[in-house]
């Protein structure tokens, strides 16, 4: 019997020698290193942002997906990792940014003109190597001009990424890396709150009301891909709140 | 107690040769003095072969063979002797400069670090060629016999003591450098070796020569006792380079760059020192209009153009491979406006950073890759572009200032008391905002004071919340005080119009809650940023 079971494995194996190599070789499941997004529920729908792997956050504008960068940002200075953000429209808020708990000297921040210069700077940082967190915002590019990047691009970034501690965001519009990434969330903002609401008429808010404040907004985040979670398309509803820091 | 003396054997040839070693290999005159009387005072073994004699005109000498000639570089015999003085202080902190091309150590004490005298010996002539130069070195139990050892023997050797005179018999009474009348007297006597000078009398000897005659005697002996001058250790590094045909390219002017750096780190690393700054002067070629200009600037002797550059380093640095790439990405963001005559490196020396790892901080970024990345970032974005922001002191909205890069040693505290207390409540996390720069020129429409519709780079909405106007002004005192009436306004998009030339092409109109200002000094609406 256990003759017959080498003879027929050894079948099995040459046969598929030339595809795949060792087909009986147990092999453990790569245990994938994640670090806190800094968003409870998020953590929990996904288990942290993974490194040495590319994770992909879109949405249209206004849904909160900045938010999540720099709620990312802050969890990873916070940690004394140095990180980069490659900002290709120069967008972004350092004011907000800090309200938020992000060490500004922590960060790196390259302001960029467009995205070829961005995804340049972006080669340069991976290669480099030793960075935290490297953030790639293309939130306010033209989804036309992202579509326009080629996927080998894509590919290399994520083969550069591997083996290193660097988790790699990046920000879009809509969805662009596709299977190179290993986490894909998508996240679109729902109601907004404000301290004073529009009547039952549907009048505006009223002026001169120094209690008319926007407070922040409900986002709700799906997880499209995750190749550490079996389960896709779950998500959870967070909300934002708007930090002002007021100095009499 | 010992000495060892380093004596570097035709120390000029040898200073031009550290520069440009591929004279090496072809043979090399040099000349001094005043065209078209320069006489060469300078040859190597190919050009003595060719028939070249010290003392030749250079007509002459160029008639006679086919061998280099280079003018005498006094910059280069400075730099040649500073690296002579590294080598003698990366050994022992009491050196005495004894000539251009000699320098004494005193070895006491330092067998136990560096093994026994000729060992040390050896490592003296190894770090000589590491610098450029090739030495003779002798150890002796005096400093005179020493030095007289290191001119007159080749390679290393080792003068047991009591037995100087054994080893300087043989040596010529040049050796011991006497004065020019001295020596024709000693030539007329017959004296031609060591040897002959100790065998005479002293009293003799005193009377017809003097102190200088008993110096001499002791000196022949081996017998001459002194103290060490010792020399004041220096911190300059500098390395200059004339180039008789100027440079306009990168390239060969990155080869001369490379070489002057390798010999700038040989001597920080022979002085246990790295490089925390590099200063670059170049000498430009001048240009003139016309003939006139060319003259007068020859006649009154017009300083030359400058151009000047420093790179600071985050760390203390003596990779010359490191400080090239850095060095040559700064000369591609900044060339000089002409061709290059001379040039210059200074490094500003500092004490190598020494790491210590830790269990428990996460790893950071090598600081030497970091800086040469940020460099290539700066390239290809500008100067100004990359580096971490900080806030400023104002009240202004949205300034801010931009620093260099630089990995933070400590974990800062302010920071996250301020986050403590900026901490939402109930598990919210704070929101962000994304900035239009420049900000974005919009029309509103007002019902009642209270804006109803914006228009701003071809979107058209409708407000359905709003909440302001919140006036803030400031630096009234200055040149460019502001004062704005801001808006948080949530915008229901109606259509897109002109969507081809719209700032936001592509931007899909989805509702959202945008922050619009009135400039009261500009008299104009914008649009500052978007929430998200």
């Amino acid at each position: 019997m256990n003759l017959k079971a080498s003879v027929l494995r050894l079948q099995v194996e040459s046969s598929l020698a030339a595809r795949v190599a060792s087909p009986f070789q147990f092999r453990k499941r790569l245990i994938v290193e994640t670090a806190p997004t800094g968003v409870s529920p998020i953590d929990l729908l996904v288990g942290g942002f993974p490194r040495g792997s590319l994770t992909e956050i879109y949405g249209p504008p206004c849904s909160g997906r900045t938010s999540l960068l720099v709620s990312a940002l802050a969890s990873r200075t916070a940690a004394s990792e140095v990180c980069a953000l490659v900002d290709a429209r120069d967008a972004f808020d350092p004011h907000s940014a800090e309200a938020a708990g992000v060490k500004l000297e922590q960060l790196l921040w390259v302001r960029c003109q467009n995205v070829d210069q961005a995804l340049r700077v972006t080669d340069l940082l991976i290669q480099g190597g030793g960075l935290g967190l490297i953030a790639l915002d293309l939130g306010d590019t033209p989804p036309h001009v992202v579509r326009n990047v080629s996927m080998s691009v894509w590919f290399r970034f994520r083969r550069a990424v591997e083996h290193t501690p660097t988790i790699f965001l990046v920000l879009e519009q809509e969805s662009n890396v596709k299977t190179c990434a290993s986490l894909i969330l998508e996240v679109h903002a729902q109601e907004t709150r404000w301290s004073e609401t529009a009547g039952s008429t549907g009048e505006i808010s009223r002026l001169h009301s120094p209690g008319c404040l926007f407070d922040g907004w409900k986002i709700r985040a799906e997880m499209i891909r995750s190749q550490a979670k079996q389960e896709d398309h779950s998500g959870v509803d967070f909300e934002t709140e708007i930090t002002r820091n007021y100095q009499m | 107690m010992a000495f060892a003396s380093i004596f570097v054997p035709n120390f000029l040839l040898q200073s031009v040769v550290r520069a440009e070693p591929t004279f090496r290999k072809s043979g090399l005159a040099l000349i001094d003095g005043n065209p078209p009387l320069s006489t060469v005072v300078a040859i190597d073994e190919t050009a003595a072969q060719k028939g070249i004699e010290i003392g030749m005109t250079k007509t002459d000498a160029e008639q006679l063979a086919d061998v280099e000639i280079c003018p005498r570089l006094p910059a280069q015999e400075k730099a040649a002797h500073a690296a002579l003085l590294d080598i003698g202080w990366s050994i022992s902190p009491r050196i005495e400069d004894a000539a251009q091309d000699a320098i004494v150590l005193d070895l006491s004490g330092l067998t136990s670090l560096f093994g026994a005298e000729k060992d040390i010996g050896i490592q003296l002539v190894e770090r000589s060629a590491a610098c450029g130069l090739r030495g003779n070195v002798a150890i002796a139990s005096n400093i005179d016999t020493a030095l007289i050892a290191a001119r007159g023997f080749t390679g290393v050797t080792v003068i047991v003591p009591g037995e100087e005179s054994q080893y300087l018999r043989g040596l010529p009474v040049s050796a011991l450098s006497p004065s020019g009348e001295t020596a024709e007297i000693l030539s007329r006597w017959g004296v031609a070796t060591c040897a002959d000078l100790a065998r005479l009398p002293i009293l003799d000897l005193s009377e017809r020569l003097g102190q200088e005659g008993v110096g001499l005697h002791a000196r022949a002996r081996g017998a001459s006792v002194r103290s060490l001058v010792i020399a004041q250790p220096t911190y300059c590094f500098e390395e200059e380079m004339g180039l008789d045909d100027a440079v306009e390219e990168l390239e060969p002017l990155s080869f001369l760059l490379g070489r002057l750096l390798n010999q700038l780190c040989e001597r920080l690393t022979a002085r246990s020192l790295a490089a925390a700054a590099l200063r670059v002067r170049f000498d430009l070629q001048p240009s003139f209009e016309n003939a006139m200009d060319a003259q007068e600037a020859f006649w009154t002797q017009k300083q030359p153009c400058l151009y000047d550059t420093e790179i600071q380093l985050p760390v203390p640095v003596r990779d010359s491979k490191m400080l090239l790439k850095l060095l040559r990405l700064r000369l591609q963001r900044n060339p000089p406006s002409a061709p290059i005559q001379k040039i210059t490196l200074t490094a500003e020396a500092a004490r190598p950073r020494t790491i210590e790892g830790s269990l428990f901080l996460p790893s950071s970024p090598d600081p030497e890759k970091l800086e040469l990345t940020i460099a290539r970032i700066a390239h290809v974005v500008g100067e100004g572009n990359v580096g971490s922001p900080s806030l400023t002191d104002t009240y202004r909205p949205g300034d801010f200032q931009m620093h260099r890069f630089l990995i933070p040693r400590e974990a800062s505290k302010t920071n996250r008391a301020r986050r403590k207390a900026n901490e939402p409540a109930h598990g919210r996390i704070p929101a962000s905002f994304r900035v239009f720069r420049p900000a974005v020129p919009a029309t509103l429409d007002f019902n009642a004071g209270c804006p109803t519709r914006v228009a701003f780079q071809g979107l058209r909405g409708e407000v359905s919340e709003a909440s302001g106007p919140w006036r803030t002004w400031g630096d009234w005192w200055r040149e460019d005080p502001w004062q704005q009436d801001e808006w948080d306004l949530e915008i229901h998009f109606r259509d897109v119009a002109r969507r081809d030339r719209c700032f936001l092409s592509g931007y899909h109109p989805n509702p959202g809650i945008y922050c619009f200002y009135y400039d009261s000094l500009r008299r104009s609406w914008f649009v500052r940023g978007v929430y998200d």
